[in-house]
Order: C-alpha cells, then sequence, then structure tokens
C-alpha cells in the first residue's frame, strides 16, 4: 500500500473513504460524536463537485439521501443515537423501495440523549430490529482507522451491489480518535457502481422488474423514466398492490436478497484461535481492549484468541460457531449490557459456554477490566 | 523503544487536546512511529475539564487511553488534584507555576515550569500557552525531535499565527531544556 499517510479521527477516515467510494451527496443534522463527518463533508463535498446540505432534522436527513440516491447519485448521512431513532421510519422505506445509502451511528451512551460524548455500543439491536415491520438488514463496524476505510468502502458496495441501506455502526472511541491511516491509492480497493437498466428512453421500464440474476436496474429518477416509488408494497411497476402473491414474493425477496448473501458480507479478523481455549468475540472499540489484553497475555502462553466482527447484521453465525468450536469459554466483550451475546448464544453449539464482558457507564472497557472478568471465570478470584 | 503513555489535562479553551494532536501528529507523519491520540471532555466547549491522552510506541497500540502516565501535564489546580496519583512511578509530571500548586507528593520526577508568565510576558496574551508547553514535553522527554514538532505545527496554523506559534513552541523547548539540564 502507498498511498498517503494521514493522521485523522476515525469520523475523517469515514468522510475519505466514502469520498473514495464515489460518494456524491451527504444531508445531515450534525451531533456529537457524528459532527465532525457533517463538517468535513461540508468542506469536502464541494470540492469536489458533490453537494452538502444540513437539513432541519434527522427525519428530513436520510429522506433527503434517499432522494438524491433515487437520481443516481450515492449518498450518506451521519448521526448518533437520538438522530437515528429518528431515522428508523425512514430507513424502512429505504428497505422497502430498494434505494441504496449508507447511515452511519457514531454511538454514544443512551437511551435518549444519554452521554454525548461517551462510548457506547447501545444500539446494535436498533440497527437490526429499529425500524418496523419484518426486514433484513446489513450493518457494519470497525475498530481501527484502516479498517474503518475499508468496511466504509465496503458499505457503498454492498449498498449498490444488494440495493439496500447499509447501516456504520461504529462509536465516540473510534470516531473521534486519531491514529495513522493510509488512504489507498484509486483503484486499490474495488468499487461497485450502480446496475442500471440498458431500457431505453420512450420504451416502459419496470423498476421491480428482476434481470434473470435477481437484480434490479436502476434508472436515475427524473431521468428518461417515469415510474412509481412507494412504501406500501408493490408490484413490478412500483404501484400498490395487496394480491397476497406480490406480498409474499416481496417480503421473501426483501429477506432473502441479504440473507441468501450472508457470505458475501460478512468480515471479521481472528488472532490466535487455533489453540484458544478462551475466545473472545468483540467489535468497535471493544476489539480494541480485547486485542490488546489477547496479546499481551499470548507473550506469557496464555491461551487467548480474538474473533473481532466486522459484520454485525446479518450476524455471521456459522462463522461464529466455526471459530468458537474448541473453545472452553466464550467472552463477549461489549459496551452494552449483552446485544451481541445474545447473537453468540443462538450461533455456537453448548451455549452455556458464554459469558459477558462489559462496561455500561460511558467508559471504554479497559483490558485490565476483561482480565479481571477472566480471572474470576477461570476461578483464579481477582 | 518504551511505549510512552501521555496525559494532557487542563481546561476546556486552554487548547491542550491541540497540543496533544500536534506532539502524536509529529511522531506519526514525521517520524513513523505510531501513536494514538484520544480526548474526554465534558458537554460544554470551554471551561470544562478537559484531557487528552496519547500513546506513542513503535509497536501497534491497541487500547487507546491511558491508565497511568509516563508523562501527565497539568495546566489547572482541578486537573492536577484529579489526575496526579495516576502518573506512573519515576515518570514526568509537568505543571504551570502560575496555574497549578503541588502540594502533594509523588514518586515523580517534577517540572514545575513558567509557561503562562513567560508566554504573556514576550507575546503580550496567552494563546501560545499550548504551544509553549508542548515544546517542553519534547524537549523533555526527547519523543520527537525539533524539526518534526516545527512542521507539525507550522502545518496546523494559518499564516497570520505560524509564527507566533513556532516563537511559543521554541520558548517551550527552551524551557524544557534548561529544566532538564538542571537536575530533575
Amino acid at each position: 500500500m502507498q498511498g498517503k499517510v494521514k493522521f485523522i479521527q476515525g469520523n475523517e477516515v469515514c468522510v475519505e473513504a466514502a469520498l473514495y467510494a464515489g460518494l456524491e451527496f451527504f444531508a445531515g443534522y450534525p451531533i456529537t460524536p457524528s459532527t465532525e463527518i457533517a463538517e468535513a463533508m461540508s468542506a469536502r463535498l464541494p470540492q469536489i463537485g458533490g453537494r452538502f446540505l444540513q437539513m432541519e432534522d434527522e427525519i428530513s436527513s436520510i429522506c433527503a439521501i434517499i432522494g438524491a440516491s433515487l437520481t443516481g447519485r450515492k449518498a450518506m448521512t451521519a448521526t448518533s443515537g437520538p438522530g437515528f431513532s429518528l431515522m428508523q421510519e425512514a430507513l424502512g422505506y429505504a428497505v422497502m423501495t430498494e434505494i441504496p445509502c449508507v447511515i452511519v451511528d457514531v454511538q454514544r451512551g443512551g437511551p435518549s440523549t444519554g452521554l454525548p460524548t461517551h462510548v457506547g455500543q447501545g444500539d446494535v439491536n436498533q440497527a437490526r430490529y429499529g425500524t418496523h415491520g419484518d426486514h433484513a438488514i446489513v450493518a457494519l463496524t470497525a475498530s481501527n482507522h484502516q479498517d474503518m476505510f475499508a468496511i466504509t468502502v465496503e458499505a457503498f458496495n454492498i449498498a449498490e451491489t444488494f440495493r439496500t441501506p447499509v447501516i456504520l455502526l461504529f462509536d465516540e472511541v473510534t470516531g473521534h480518535m486519531r491514529e495513522k491511516v493510509v488512504i489507498p491509492e484509486k483503484g486499490e480497493i474495488s468499487l461497485v457502481e450502480r446496475l442500471r437498466t440498458s431500457v431505453e428512453s420512450g420504451v416502459d421500464y419496470h423498476p421491480y422488474l428482476p434481470r434473470e440474476d435477481g437484480r434490479l436496474p436502476m434508472s436515475d429518477f427524473g431521468g428518461v423514466h417515469r415510474y412509481n416509488v412507494t412504501g406500501l408494497y408493490h408490484d413490478m411497476w412500483g404501484f400498490p398492490s395487496d394480491d397476497p402473491k406480490i406480498v409474499y414474493g416481496l417480503i421473501r425477496h426483501l429477506m432473502d436478497k441479504i440473507q441468501n448473501y450472508t457470505g458475501n458480507m460478512t468480515f471479521f479478523r481472528q488472532d490466535h484461535i487455533e489453540d484458544a481455549h478462551t475466545v473472545l468475540v468483540s467489535y468497535g472499540a471493544a476489539a480494541r481492549s480485547a486485542r490488546h489484553l489477547v496479546e499481551n497475555r499470548r507473550k506469557r502462553g496464555e491461551r487467548l484468541g480474538l474473533l473481532e466482527l466486522q459484520t454485525l447484521w446479518p450476524f455471521p453465525g456459522d462463522v461464529v460457531r466455526k471459530v468458537c468450536k474448541n473453545a472452553d469459554y466464550i467472552v463477549v466483550v461489549e459496551l452494552n449490557t449483552g446485544q451481541v451475546i445474545r447473537e453468540v448464544k443462538l450461533a455456537v453449539d453448548r451455549p452455556e459456554r458464554v459469558y459477558l464482558a462489559n462496561r455500561i457507564d460511558g467508559q471504554l472497557i479497559s483490558p485490565t477490566d476483561i482480565q479481571n472478568i477472566l480471572r474470576l471465570l477461570h476461578g483464579k478470584g481477582v | 523503544m518504551e511505549k510512552c503513555r501521555l496525559v494532557f489535562s487542563g481546561s476546556g479553551g486552554q487548547g491542550i487536546i491541540t497540543a496533544a494532536i500536534l506532539l502524536a501528529e509529529a511522531a506519526v507523519l514525521h517520524e513513523g512511529l505510531n501513536a494514538v491520540q484520544s480526548q474526554s471532555y465534558g458537554a460544554q466547549a470551554r471551561g470544562g475539564a478537559a484531557r487528552s491522552d496519547v500513546i506513542i510506541w513503535d509497536k501497534p497500540v491497541y487500547y487507546p487511553k491511558v491508565v497511568q502516565p509516563n508523562v501527565l501535564v497539568c495546566l489547572t489546580q482541578t486537573a492536577y488534584n484529579k489526575y496526579h496519583p495516576t502518573i506512573r512511578p519515576g515518570g514526568l509530571l509537568i505543571t504551570d507555576t502560575a496555574l497549578v500548586k503541588v502540594d502533594k507528593s509523588a514518586e515523580a520526577r517534577l517540572a514545575q515550569l513558567a509557561f503562562q508568565d513567560q508566554v504573556k510576558q514576550e507575546m503580550g496574551n496567552t494563546r501560545g500557552l499550548n504551544i509553549c508547553v508542548l515544546g517542553a514535553v519534547a524537549a523533555l522527554t526527547q519523543i520527537v525531535s525539533t524539526p518534526s514538532l516545527e512542521s507539525a505545527v507550522a502545518g496546523r496554523f494559518d499564516e497570520r499565527f505560524r509564527e507566533a506559534n513556532l516563537k511559543a513552541l521554541h520558548m517551550g523547548i527552551a524551557l524544557g531544556s534548561q529544566r532538564s539540564s538542571a537536575s530533575v
């Protein structure tokens, strides 16, 4: 990798990565700890001929990016917990209408306005279940700047490939922290561009008629085709329908297009797993503490391993099951009262091996915190 | 190299977070080291307690917070009272003579320097305080070279303020060098 070295905040990394991925439109309502994303976008987007809009709230922000995306532009918004709550309704609209977009949630302590300047990872389940009705969703995360760059680009690729909103679940620590990042050269990470219809002007375009491979080519809204877009169940023309066959077909399609391709969107890192009798499962900022501990204890010969999840939804249950197969103890390290741990317990054989190491006081769990919990588990006392 | 853990503490508006960023940036961009800089602050922009943690090492840094600093900088009495017990034995405590009364014993080297008085005297205001402190931290610890710091500082500020900040930096380097050549 021979790109440009920068020493910047995680939030700025997210901005650089989004621009690398081809972002042309950002609408947002700044909120701590995501503010630097809007701030940097307002400076960077006009430089490349893009558009930055500061909106009146988070509802209009997500609606603006959905609209922008429908016209053919890669679009993103960024927020934190309180704003993410307001975005839930329109998130479901993007799911239903299959409009690609990226929503960044830099998590802080919640619920409500909670802890604006402190870290939390309490929005994991909100990302999955926050919008109403059955649906599938993609949510990705990362613990360091280089991975944050790659995963942000990947979010845009997945959004375009599967015509879906993708959520980036970062957190206050990774968002505000500064460390080195190497901005990759153009072409170093491959980009997915939008699949556009080959139907010509003057010929009927069916916005929801799949090709043979199941994909739905798009037509830039406001361009040469007139078509309907609705959050109601709809037919291949995009018009409302309550025909049970159409309803069944659409909900199945919305679920299957994500769930059947879980493998294409599963990202994770595993360290020292082979002989590990204790496997830490973690993600985001908490994974930094977990990795710190694993690297330190390995030097003393302790058989500790780490599975760092970068894909939280769809939950990579197969990976978790395989990696944790031989562990005596599986310890989920997260900054909430236990959200990913539920999925881990569902995924592994013998879920009685699964324990929680957490902090819910606005502070990043430390390697010592985790070590103390491991000592108790291993029967060594504190 | 030994892992260097620094805490810069004071109140919001003093610029200590900027000082911490510049030190870490100099280490990463100009010395080829690894550094992680993080900060914690309350909801208010000015007047609240501010703290920034920097870890500089030649190996990867994962946990980004500092629990026991090797180098602790305190620019308010509140910060000193709060953080002085955390300093690593044998570490270095840097305070401002006008802003902090050091009244507790610690198993650390002590550098009480007249940053604020000198900056005010030579520059007419205290805006360069943070950069002066940065210069002293670098001189006392030798983590980054003077040219690296100069590049980081010069790159940070608009032309109008560049000269003044470089002057503050060198004032700090001089203060720190005098202190480190004296017995500590």
